[in-house]
């Protein structure tokens, strides 16, 4: 099997029977060195310039798992998921609809994604809290009625703001999945009686997923950070904790450091999940799985260990 | 299988009415006519062959006769049934989606491209139909499966995806995957046309070996060798016509029309 050849394994542990290994003073780059030095010199001063700003360090450790700003992780996450939910199911729907042969769903869907692709979140979080400016009921005859304003809570607006807006991006890039997927696949499960929402589910969509995971990992990344926008329709996540514990606690800056660095862990966390998913999505598509991290680590211990075994 | 030469024997199966029979069908795509009147007939237990020059329809056809085509003139009938249609007096009407399926399940087919679903393994290719179409437990359609995949040399391989099988395997697995639904039919579009020449014995003998149990055949083929020795029939088209038929060893030996000629003469 080629995939067990360890292309790590450099010229040192080869048996010496061929001819001398080449043994040349390698060229040297001083363009690098320079580089290097001046991006060095840079990020140097740009610390500095920071360790010198009035900042109060210590509030970013004081206040790093204060309760508020756990409550606003953990909102954050829940909206984060739940307005990727909302647009993945969503994206799928609108991508079938605009592949579909009937002309007025497929162009249902393309008016759909449209117009959310072409207006900014914020606008549209905005419009959906303040509808009740036109509609003064929700009315959903037999089942529920109550007023617009009450309907449409902080959750609500966020989730419709976010998610119906998410599903248009993911239309697209469902589509691109599902076109990238051979008629042949299509064409052998319709051979075999399977059925069409069969076909799609079975065949067609786990291929698809394949195209579609990767964006999809970066529309979850880029959610987690929209999520900030929300705090402007009174949804408290972690944005909005950390901007109100600034102001209580006359820190405002150092929150909005301690924010940036809890985003960063978050998207940090999500980039391995995704590397993962995409791993389990990649079967079957080559020879042998990508290695996990964590098996290419063990994967250059043991053959430091075991050269002269392997040799 | 022996379950299929039982199949064929209990005497509810008429043996008079054709696997397929086709009365001038037609095809066009837009304003390009691609089947140009195609009439002919293919019995029980035949080993139907098909040949002709590339572009000539010979793969619209066998798509026609699991109405992956729609034809646009003519009568195209499985095991004396319209395909695609159902006659009420006169009256043709159109058969949902969902009935276009259940009769495909009795029409297996294979492809020059095998499209195996490269994201299962061979054994869940093979399950896969007889599972989510037929409701078959999985255990039960497991064991089938395997013994499919024994039967076309493959038991070993029941775990490794098609990317890690050659062409010849991956096409195997693909005749495999149509056995499990138990069809009465089976179609082959050039199976052997995109593998390397080592490996096409392989697949023929899995082939002879289907024909030898009694399994309706219509194969599409360049292998004019496995056409003069296993085919029972051969029919010769060009340009969506059907321009020669007969018994394969008389008209590949001896073919009496002057495109036929060409054309062997090049293949040959
Ligand atoms: N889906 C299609 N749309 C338009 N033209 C097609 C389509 N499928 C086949 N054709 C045309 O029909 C003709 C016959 O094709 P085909 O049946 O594949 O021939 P063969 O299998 O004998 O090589 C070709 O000219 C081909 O270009
Ligand atoms: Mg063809």
């Amino acid at each position: 099997m080629t995939a067990d050849i360890d292309k790590t394994a450099g010229p040192k542990d080869t048996p010496p029977t061929g001819p001398p290994a080449i043994k040349a003073i390698p060229v040297r780059h001083y363009g690098r060195y320079l580089t290097a030095l001046i991006a060095i010199a840079v990020l140097g001063a740009i610390i500095y310039a920071f360790g010198q700003g009035r900042i109060n360090w210590h509030a970013v450790p004081d206040y790093f798992f204060d309760d508020r700003i756990m409550t606003g992780v953990g909102k954050t996450l829940l909206l984060t998921v739940l307005s990727m939910l909302i647009g993945i199911v969503g994206g799928i729907v609108l991508a079938v609809m605009r592949l579909s042969k009937n002309p007025v769903t497929s162009a249902i869907a393309w008016f759909y994604i449209w117009f959310f692709r072409g207006t900014p979140v914020l606008v549209q979080l905005f419009v959906w809290f303040n509808l009740g400016l036109v509609f003064e009921y929700i009315n959903l005859m037999p089942f529920y009625k109550d007023y617009w304003s009450s309907f449409m809570t902080p959750l609500l607006t966020a989730l419709l703001g976010l998610g119906l807006n998410e599903a248009a991006y993911m239309a697209e890039i469902c589509r691109a999945g599902l076109l990238a997927v051979d008629e042949g696949q299509t064409e052998a499960a319709h051979a075999l009686g399977m059925s069409h929402g069969k076909t799609l589910r079975r065949i067609v969509i786990p291929q698809a997923m394949r195209v579609i995971v990767p964006p999809t990992g970066n529309e979850v990344i880029n959610m987690l950070k929209t999520t900030s926008l929300v705090s402007a329709v009174q949804f408290a996540e972690l944005f909005r904790y950390a901007q109100d514990i600034g102001q209580v606690s006359g820190a405002p800056v150092e929150m909005y450091f301690l924010a940036a660095a809890w985003y960063l862990i978050m998207t940090s966390v999500l980039s391995v999940g995704q590397y993962y998913v995409e791993r389990y999505y990649a079967r079957g598509s080559s020879r042998s799985l990508p290695p996990t991290p964590w098996q290419k680590v063990r994967g250059h211990l043991t053959s430091f260990s075991s050269r002269k075994v392997t040799a | 299988m022996t379950d299929k030469l039982t199949k064929r024997d209990t005497p509810a199966r008429d043996t008079s009415v054709a696997m397929v029979k086709a009365e001038g069908v037609h095809k066009s795509f837009g304003q390009v006519e691609v089947l140009k009147g195609i009439d002919l007939e293919v019995r029980p237990g035949e080993v139907f062959c098909l040949i002709g020059p590339s572009g000539s329809g010979k793969s619209t056809f066998l798509r026609c006769i699991n109405h992956l085509e729609k034809i646009n003139a003519g009568r195209l009938y499985v095991d004396g049934e319209l395909v695609g249609y159902r006659q009420q007096g006169d009256k043709l009407y159109e058969l949902r989606d969902r009935e276009v399926a259940v009769k495909r399940r009795d029409i297996g087919m294979v492809f020059q491209r095998f499209n195996l679903f490269p994201h299962m393994t061979a054994l869940e290719n093979v399950i896969e139909a007889p599972v989510q179409v037929k409701g078959l437990n999985k255990g039960q359609a497991r064991e089938r499966a395997m013994q499919l995949l024994e039967r076309v040399g493959l038991a070993d391989r029941a775990g490794h995806y098609p990317s890690q099988l050659s062409g010849g395997q991956q096409q195997r697995v693909a005749i495999a995957r149509a056995l499990a639904m138990d069809p009465k039919l089976m179609l082959f579009d050039e199976p052997t046309s995109a593998l390397d020449p080592e490996l096409v014995g392989d697949v023929l003998d899995v082939m002879r070996d289907l024909a030898e149990s009694g399994m309706t055949m219509v194969v599409v083929t360049h292998e004019m060798g496995f056409a003069r020795e296993v085919g029972d029939s051969l029919v010769f088209m060009d340009d969506g016509v059907v321009v020669e038929s007969g018994n394969p060893r008389e008209v590949l030996t001896n073919p009496q029309h002057e495109r036929t000629q060409s054309f062997l003469s090049k293949v040959l």
